[in-house]
């Protein structure tokens, strides 16, 4: 037993003075395979953080969406059907909402304008103020006091000042938002009164929901109830496609890095094999010779899943995945610059190592065999 | 008591370039004693040597130790077998680059799992034995010929083997380094140790402490003397 | 098909593990027509150097299998908020009727590597190569058992769409459901939990002979098997609820999330170690003989067997004194 324990740790000495005699050729691996391990775990933080992200805002909002429906498109909804959600049995709070969206042509982008709900006091705005999303603070470089103008696409001027910009944390559904005064909205979008764009429903027992959207529809055969574990659902499976499709992407970069792994490990230089048959014919079993270089392949690793794991958390939590943007986003242009809440957990580091680990330590088996299988008479010669 | 029942070495077996480094060799090689195999080049004595120190295996034939046949065993115990049987001492010294004398030393004990505390210990008293001790913390490829050698039977010693094997262990060294290494051999042999030396060196095949004199040609042996 | 990077990561530890049986399966063949220990021919020792490989990967496989297992079962309660009306792993097992066969031929597949490398380690300590050809026809057996587990696992996550609507837990082990699951979680705890200290009780008793004598080594692996079995039944049935605090929770997965302390870990490490070396000792008994490194390898086993079945018998019994329901 003992014998045993001395053994492995013979052997794990040995192989990280071999690791440390040749500095270059092991630190060149490291750098290529904590890069890899960076890559992957970017995107896999990212994405974990962007779908958490997501439901924390979803979390939130309201239980249930209604929209009215016309010939299977979203269409407005009238005070008459808000009046008849508000007789509902079970529902805590029935809220109809104005919202829209604007191309602005000189930023480029897309603008969500909204009206803030009366029930959000910090986010009121007066007529002739406007609160700003961090995206569109920074395309039109507004600030706090300075004046923000759209235009509707029929050629109306809105001319807000700017009382705030929305605070950075939850930008990924916030970065293009404009927030304003309802007759502001309704004059500039040229809507009647008594109209809205949807409804918010809050339900007073969450475990309900299912049964009150059914009931709602039944009320409101012209309206859709989208409730919110439908929407996180839909989210969910949204932001997991993309991070996969990525990582599919990705795995061509994992195949080349086999690659050159087992290219490493079978292109031992002269002195290295000589120094096998040297450590064969003194004594040590190919067993033995395997574990050392295995016990190297295990140093070597771990180092570079460090290094790529800490690189991929500062990466994605401290400079939010900039390297990725342009892959990962894709669906506004005003992509948020925000911070994503840190975390990581263990499902997500298992699933690292086994995509990165694992593909190295397979690679290097064989050819780790191979040179272990050297004949230990080589020496003599 | 080593014995060797007609042993057979075929390198390249089945294909048109086949060498018989070997031929059906009966041999015994006695306890306590210092035997030399001699013999023109390519007459097969280091082949002779791998298949007695099990470094390979024999194509055909039976190798006993002490009564046990080695020659069919898996890897694993031939070379608990050489480890435990065998310290060998290479034409080329094969010390590992990069590591001090001490380490090239321990190195036949790692897979036994001695601890590194009683390992060091024992490979200082050898080393000590051979008046290297303050050599012990220089790099393998900074000692000189002579050196290498002696930390080399340093490390053929640290299991405490019975058999000594040297594969021309003076073709590397000038002379006084030879009478050196005579001197080595033969407190080996005063400290019970079998001593088997292949050399066409005469000052090894002609000393006085050689107790048997074995000749090779083409694979066979051809002659025992002593 | 979701494209969850576990579910990439899991199949492609499959693909892997496949490809290296498969790769082991033809040199197996190679190795049952020529294998001559006698010879000393080039192609006998390359057929023994090849053989080291083969060990070497086929752990390699073991540790990787071992490690997918987790994984799997974590993803599937990660899975969760895509299906509708589930909550945990076993909502997104049930989510595709090849959910739980893929679950359980992860675990036969974890086992039956298990009792292979105990052979494996068994045959390297032997002189005379006892149990190399023995070894090679599991191997051969090994093979397929290690492909219809990768496609089961892939048909199951190629099925797998969001929102698919599931049951979860309460329903698959709802006590007055007419299933099997039903069946298990309406057994009486305290049945259940006598019948888990019986069983594991029998264990220890034929697992403390079993270095010397071959017929109790078989009685313990028969044993550690039914321990398994009478195992996840009490985790449903008794143990499960007990952790919850909650007498109609039986869910054998929600014991091993962050809520509940991670506790499944004491239960199901021990548990698979012990059904692990059980099984390797009582197959070692039916393929071995009395020669001195059998004993011993039986020897090591049952001991492995018999902490772990303590230990997880006193995890159980922590965890249900401690709980504060009383059933
Ligand atoms: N691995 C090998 N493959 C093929 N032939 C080999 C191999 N090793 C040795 N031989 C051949 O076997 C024969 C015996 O070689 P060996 O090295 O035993 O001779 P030797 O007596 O030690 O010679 P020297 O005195 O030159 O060292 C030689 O003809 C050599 O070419
Ligand atoms: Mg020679």
């Amino acid at each position: 037993m003992r014998a045993a324990f001395e053994r492995r740790r013979h052997l794990l000495d040995f192989a990280v003075r071999s690791l440390a005699r040749r500095p270059t050729r092991n630190l060149g691996l490291i750098l290529v395979y904590g890069l890899v391990v960076f890559l992957v775990g970017s995107v896999m933080l990212w994405g974990s953080a962007v779908r958490r992200e997501a439901s924390a805002i979803l979390a939130g909002g309201p239980e249930i969406t209604a929209q009215a429906m016309v010939m299977g498109r979203h269409d407005l909804t009238v005070d008459a059907d808000v009046a008849l959600l508000k007789g509902l049995r079970g529902v805590r709070r029935v809220e109809p909402r104005l919202w829209g969206y604007l191309w602005d042509s000189a930023g480029a982008a897309n603008y969500t304008l909204m009206v803030p709900s009366t029930a959000a006091t910090d986010l009121a705005v007066a007529k002739g103020e406007a609160i700003v999303g961090e995206g569109v603070a920074r395309a039109r470089r507004l600030a706090p006091g300075k004046m923000l103008f759209l235009v509707s696409p029929s050629g109306r001027f809105l001319k807000t000042r700017v009382k705030a910009v929305l605070p950075a944390e939850s930008a990924l559904v916030s970065a293009d938002l404009v927030l304003v005064e309802e007759s502001d909205f309704r004059a500039f979008f040229e809507l009647p009164d008594g109209v809205w764009t949807d409804v918010a429903l809050t339900v007073a027992n969450p475990s309900e929901v299912g049964t009150i959207s059914g009931k709602a529809a039944l009320k409101l055969p012209h309206h859709r109830f989208v409730t919110r574990a439908d929407m996180s659902r839909s989210a969910e499976a949204l932001f997991s496609w993309r991070e996969g499709l990525t990582l599919a992407l990705l795995a061509g970069a994992l195949v080349a890095f086999a690659i050159l792994a087992f290219d490493r490990a079978s292109g031992l230089s002269a002195e290295e094999r000589r120094e096998i048959g040297i450590l064969k014919a003194i004594g040590w079993e190919t067993g033995d010779v395997i574990a050392s270089k295995l016990f190297e392949g295990a140093l070597i690793s771990l180092t570079a899943f460090l290094l790529g794991v800490l690189a991929a958390w500062v990466h994605v939590f401290l400079f939010s995945a900039g390297l990725f943007e342009p892959v990962l986003k894709g669906w506004a242009t005003l992509y948020p610059r925000f911070p994503l809440s840190p975390r990581i957990d263990a499902l997500e580091i298992a699933t690292l190592g086994m995509l990165t680990v694992v593909p190295f330590m397979a690679a290097i088996l064989v050819p780790v065999w191979r040179t272990a299988s050297a004949d230990p008479d080589a020496v003599m010669r | 008591m080593i014995t060797l029942e007609a042993v057979t070495k075929t390198f390249a077996q089945g294909r048109h370039d086949r060498v018989d480094a070997v031929r059906s060799v009966d041999l015994d090689v006695a306890d306590g004693r210092v035997t030399v195999l001699r013999g023109p080049s390519g007459s097969g004595k280091t082949t002779l040597l791998t298949l007695i120190g099990c470094l390979a295996r024999p194509t055909s034939g039976r190798i006993r130790i002490d009564g046990e046949t080695v020659s069919g065993l898996p890897e694993r115990f031939l070379t608990e077998t050489r480890r435990r049987t065998f310290g060998f001492v290479f034409q080329k010294f094969n010390l590992i680059r990069g590591l001090s004398a001490l380490d090239n030393v321990v190195l036949p004990a790692f897979p036994l799992g001695v601890p590194s505390r009683t390992l060091s210990d024992r490979a200082m008293r050898l080393l000590d034995r051979f008046g290297l001790a303050d050599r012990a913390g220089l790099p393998a490829e900074h000692l000189s010929g002579g050196e290498a050698q002696r930390v080399a039977i340093a490390r053929a010693l640290i299991n405490d083997p019975a058999v000594i094997i040297a594969d021309e262990p003076t073709a590397s060294l000038d002379g006084d380094r030879v009478a050196q290494f005579l001197a080595i051999a033969e407190d080996l042999k005063r400290s019970g140790k079998t001593v088997l030396i292949t050399s066409h060196d005469p000052r090894i095949t002609e000393a006085s402490l050689v107790d048997a004199l074995v000749t090779m040609a083409d694979g066979r042996i051809v002659e025992v003397a002593g | 098909m979701i494209f969850h990077p576990p579910i990439l990561a899991l199949i492609g530890a499959s693909l892997l593990s496949a490809v290296v049986l498969a790769g082991a399966a033809l040199f197996a063949v190679r190795l049952l027509r020529h294998w001559d220990p006698a010879s000393g021919a080039e192609r006998q020792i390359g057929l023994e150097r090849t053989t080291t490989l083969v060990s070497t990967v086929v752990a390699f496989v073991l540790v990787l299998e071992a490690a997918s297992l987790v994984l799997f079962a974590f993803n599937a309660d990660r899975m969760a908020p895509l299906f509708v009306g589930a909550m945990c792993a076993v909502g997104s097992l049930q989510a595709s009727p090849w959910g739980f066969p893929a679950l359980w031929a992860k675990i036969a597949v974890f086992f039956a590597a298990f009792v292979w490398l105990a052979v494996d380690r068994l045959d390297g300590r032997t002189r005379d190569y006892a149990l190399t050809r023995t070894k090679y026809v599991g191997l051969l057996a090994l093979a397929p058992l290690v492909f219809a587990e990768g496609g089961i696992e892939l048909a199951y996550f190629l099925d797998l769409k969001a929102d698919t609507i599931t049951s979860c837990c309460g329903k698959l082990f709802g006590e007055s459901r007419p299933n099997f699951g039903g069946d298990l979680a309406s057994l009486d705890p305290k049945l259940a939990l006598g019948l888990l200290a019986a069983g594991v009780a029998a264990a220890v008793v034929a697992g403390l002979p079993a270095a010397g004598s071959r017929i109790a080594a078989v009685a313990l692996g028969v044993l550690s098997l039914a321990v398994f079995g009478l195992a996840l039944a009490a985790i449903v049935a008794a143990i499960g609820p007990y952790v919850y605090e909650m007498p109609h929770h039986h869910c054998p997965f929600c014991i091993l999330k962050r809520e509940y302390g991670h506790v499944g870990f004491a239960l199901y490490l021990p548990l698979f170690l012990a059904t692990g070396a059980g099984l390797s000792a009582g197959t070692l008994a039916l393929v071995a003989g009395n020669r001195a490194e059998m004993v011993a390898a039986r020897r090591g086993l049952s001991r492995i067997a018999i902490a772990g079945h303590l230990v997880f018998a006193l995890a159980a019994a922590t965890l249900v004194a401690t709980s504060g329901l009383k059933l």
